[in-house]
């Protein structure tokens, strides 16, 4: 009832103490259109950031997820031009194949054009390697959601950290064989999961086994059985901010991704250049000759025009979505207001 | 956990895009810059905020006598090349105007306080944009100082102290024109002096970065800032110049020699990143420190075991549920009482018109029976009426030799044999 209800309202402000009456928080200002006369230097401010990025450096964390010998390690070598990620050889007779999927993760400082760059590259072998390959994507759902509880703990401290260290997933590259069929019930399922807690760009590894029509017609029937599948790969459509990116993300979406890549860290010499490919008997395949594979659309993609958006989407979206369930689950936070409304608000 | 091997590239690989990058989607997203003008009526406020950013926003002059400080916000929305910048203003009304100044610095504290509290609250929702946030937190403080030549009113030493843990504080002297280029340099040594001693912290400006640290340290030495503002133009030498124009001479605004107006703006837009970032990263951190601490929640727990904030706010949520179910039993004790009172009340009333009823109905039986004995009585005498009108009228009929005239009187009880 009425009388009631308002009683409550009084016993919450009780609850949380309030050193003196409540400040009343302003409205959002409308702005009035107001012109400069004259040069101020206020547009000196895209200077100060340029400066202050590049002085607290970036970190960048990007996952592989695929079965073994599809080329994962050295595409992303090729992708970050150092060996950044080592190169498993095989099982050999001593080792044992790894009875659930390992993660391993392996940091190392970059530098380009005074950019510091703290690139940790996440490894995950033994997906997909088993015979019984059941649920071989919890492992790697657990890791991704410890990096969010990670970050989660150290915002919600009292005293917290000047700059909080990001272990979170920016981006997940996922290796899809180059079959020619279809895709996997594994790479379905897999898919299916992650893509709801990550940035997931599929890649068709060891596309030089593949001839441009069957790379055309492969790609066309993935990109049809994800969305038959409802699985929103990097760049999710929800998440085009306005026109021009969504024109821009529209042509990646529609007809470049799946991006069918060749790795190589090996050089040769084709027409005077030193170019980085793989020697076979009928020819030299360069890997940044973008009419033998895509290799240079997946590096531009990843690393010169979408690095930021996938590290924003990652912390803007998932790591969002991570936290809500979070403390929702947990009971939530108490309303720090005497609305209720927040309550109802908060319960999405 | 910086045991991270460095690695050298052996190639371009494309990450120094980063940056740009960046700035794109800030550009994008737009600034913003909030500045405070604390000041006396009349000391300049407006006109130097048109002089620092050449325009002519619109502010109505105020009056003198109100009767505690306000607040007043505006917003502008300005543009130059392709930043876009909501620039907001908040000016202080009626500030030192009062009789009793006690009170004056407390709206600009609460103010202050309001936009933190409302970016913590925004922080703490469980479904947050932060990233659309309009931040309203204020960057900058300018505080006028007045152009006595002499020294820092107490009202001043009072103010910056509430306000410099919570603001970056810009000491300005505010229409500096009446002050002679001598008596200025031992003015701004004598107020740098007082603030020392008084302990308040300013705003410095930053010098770690090797590319401005020289210029920096050169301004630091030149506050506060002698400022002097207009929103009048003059014509000098065919151009149309910012300036006031006296009998004996023309203060030009943006002449480096006659006021420090020119240098604030060139250090207000050089550092305004680094003023952003300070008000969130410390004075916006010690806020909240010191808020949550308020609401009870520590980082360690009793037993110095780390208590994360999550543990404490279940704590916290058991607590106030079950003070809210205890609640919750008050009142309906509370209900069932006062229903039972009112039920009482009812129930006498109840009976008071029953036994007034009861009373009544008596009566009514008592009059009715008085009636009924009148009413036979009456009877009686009807009948006993048409008894002897029948009689009389009988006789008269069986007489008819006698003489005509009836003795009325014999009409009485005699009965008059017949036939």
């Amino acid at each position: 009832a009425g009388p009631a209800e308002t009683k409550n309202e009084a016993a919450m402000s009780e609850l949380v103490p309030e050193p003196r009456q409540k400040p009343v928080v302003p409205m959002k200002p409308v702005g009035i259109n107001a012109s400069l006369l004259g040069y101020i230097g206020i547009d000196t401010i895209i200077e100060q950031m340029r400066k202050k990025t590049m002085k607290t450096g970036f970190d960048f964390n990007i996952m592989v997820v695929g079965q073994s010998g599809l080329g994962k390690s050295t595409l992303v070598n090729t992708l970050f031009k150092s060996q950044v990620s080592r190169k498993s050889s095989g099982w050999n007779r001593e080792e044992k194949i790894p009875k659930t999927v390992e993660i391993k993760a392996i940091g190392h400082v970059i530098e380009e054009g005074g950019v510091k760059m703290k690139l940790t590259v996440i490894d995950t072998p033994g997906f997909g390697d088993q015979i019984n390959n059941e649920n071989c994507w919890e492992p790697i759902e657990k890791y991704i959601n410890e990096q969010y509880e990670k970050f989660l703990k150290e915002e919600v401290n009292i005293a917290r950290k000047k700059r909080i260290p990001d272990t979170r997933v920016h981006c997940c590259l996922y290796f899809i064989s180059p079959t020619g069929h279809s895709l996997r019930p594994l790479d379905l399922e897999f898919m299916k999961h992650l893509s709801k807690v990550v940035n997931i760009i599929p890649v068709i590894a060891k596309a030089d086994t593949m001839t441009l029509e069957e790379k055309t017609e492969f790609k066309q029937r993935v990109r049809k059985e994800l969305e038959v599948n409802g699985i929103e790969f990097y760049p999710q459509k929800e998440f085009d901010e306005d026109l021009e990116d969504k024109t821009e993300n529209d042509k990646i979406r529609q007809e470049s991704m799946p991006f069918a890549v060749v790795g190589s860290d090996k050089e040769y010499q084709v027409n005077g250049k030193r170019v980085l490919g793989r020697k076979t008997p009928w020819g030299i395949i360069e890997v940044e000759n973008l009419s033998h594979c895509e290799f240079a659309l997946l590096r531009d993609f990843v690393i010169r025009t979408h690095l930021q958006d996938l590290k924003e989407v990652t912390h803007n979206i998932h790591y969002e979505t991570y936290r809500a369930k979070r403390l929702n689950d947990n009971g939530g936070l108490p309303p720090m207001t005497v609305e209720t409304e927040e309550n109802h608000e908060s319960n999405l | 956990n910086d045991d991270c091997r460095t690695l050298s590239l052996s190639a371009h690989v494309g990450f120094d895009s980063l940056p740009d990058q960046l700035i794109k989607k800030s550009i994008k997203q737009g600034f913003c810059f909030n500045i405070l003008c604390v000041g006396e009526t009349g000391i300049g406020k407006s006109a130097l905020i048109n002089s620092l950013f050449n325009s002519n926003f619109e502010d109505p002059p105020s009056t003198h006598f109100l009767p505690s400080v306000q607040l007043r916000t505006q917003t502008y929305e300005v543009q130059e090349s392709n930043v876009l910048l909501k620039l907001t203003i908040v000016n202080t009304v009626g500030f030192g105007d009062q009789v009793n100044k006690g009170d004056s610095y407390q709206p600009i504290v609460d103010y202050i306080d309001a936009q933190f509290e409302a970016y913590l609250q925004e922080e703490l929702k469980i479904v947050r944009s932060l990233f659309s946030y309009h931040d309203t937190r204020i960057h900058v403080c300018l505080y006028f100082i007045s152009p006595t030549g002499r020294s820092l009113k107490t009202l001043d030493l009072l103010t910056m102290r509430s306000l410099h843990s919570k603001v970056n504080i810009i000491p300005i002297i505010g229409k500096a024109d009446s002050i002679s280029k001598t008596e200025l340099q031992e003015f701004k040594s004598k107020i740098m002096s007082e603030l020392v001693s008084n302990g308040i912290q300013i705003y410095q400006f930053p010098t770690d970065d090797e590319t401005v640290s020289e210029i920096n340290t050169i301004t630091n030495g030149h506050l506060p800032f002698a400022v002097v503002g207009s929103t009048e133009k003059v014509n000098i030498g065919n151009k149309m110049v910012r300036a006031r124009q006296y009998p004996w001479g023309i203060v030009k605004v943006e002449n480096e020699n006659h006021c420090d107006t020119v240098k604030l703006r060139k250090m207000l837009c050089t550092n305004m990143e680094d003023l952003r970032e300070k008000t969130h990263a410390q004075h916006y951190e010690l806020y909240r420190r010191c808020r949550l601490e308020e609401m009870g929640f520590r980082d360690i727990g009793p037993k110095t075991k780390p208590v994360s904030l999550q543990e404490a706010y279940e704590a916290k949520r058991h607590k106030f549920y079950l003070e809210l179910q205890r609640k919750e039993e008050e009142i309906k004790q509370e209900f069932v009482q006062r229903v039972k009172e009112k039920a009482a009340v009812l129930k006498e009333a109840e009976q008071k018109v029953q036994t007034k009823f009861e009373c009544l109905a008596l009566m009514h039986q008592e009059e009715e029976l008085k009636l009924k004995e009148k009413k036979e009585v009456l009877e009686d005498e009807i009948a006993e009426f048409i008894e002897k009108k029948a009689t009389a009228e009988l006789l008269q009929s069986q007489a008819p030799i006698s003489t005509p005239v009836v003795n009325s009187n014999t009409q009485g009880l005699q009965k008059v044999s017949a036939d």
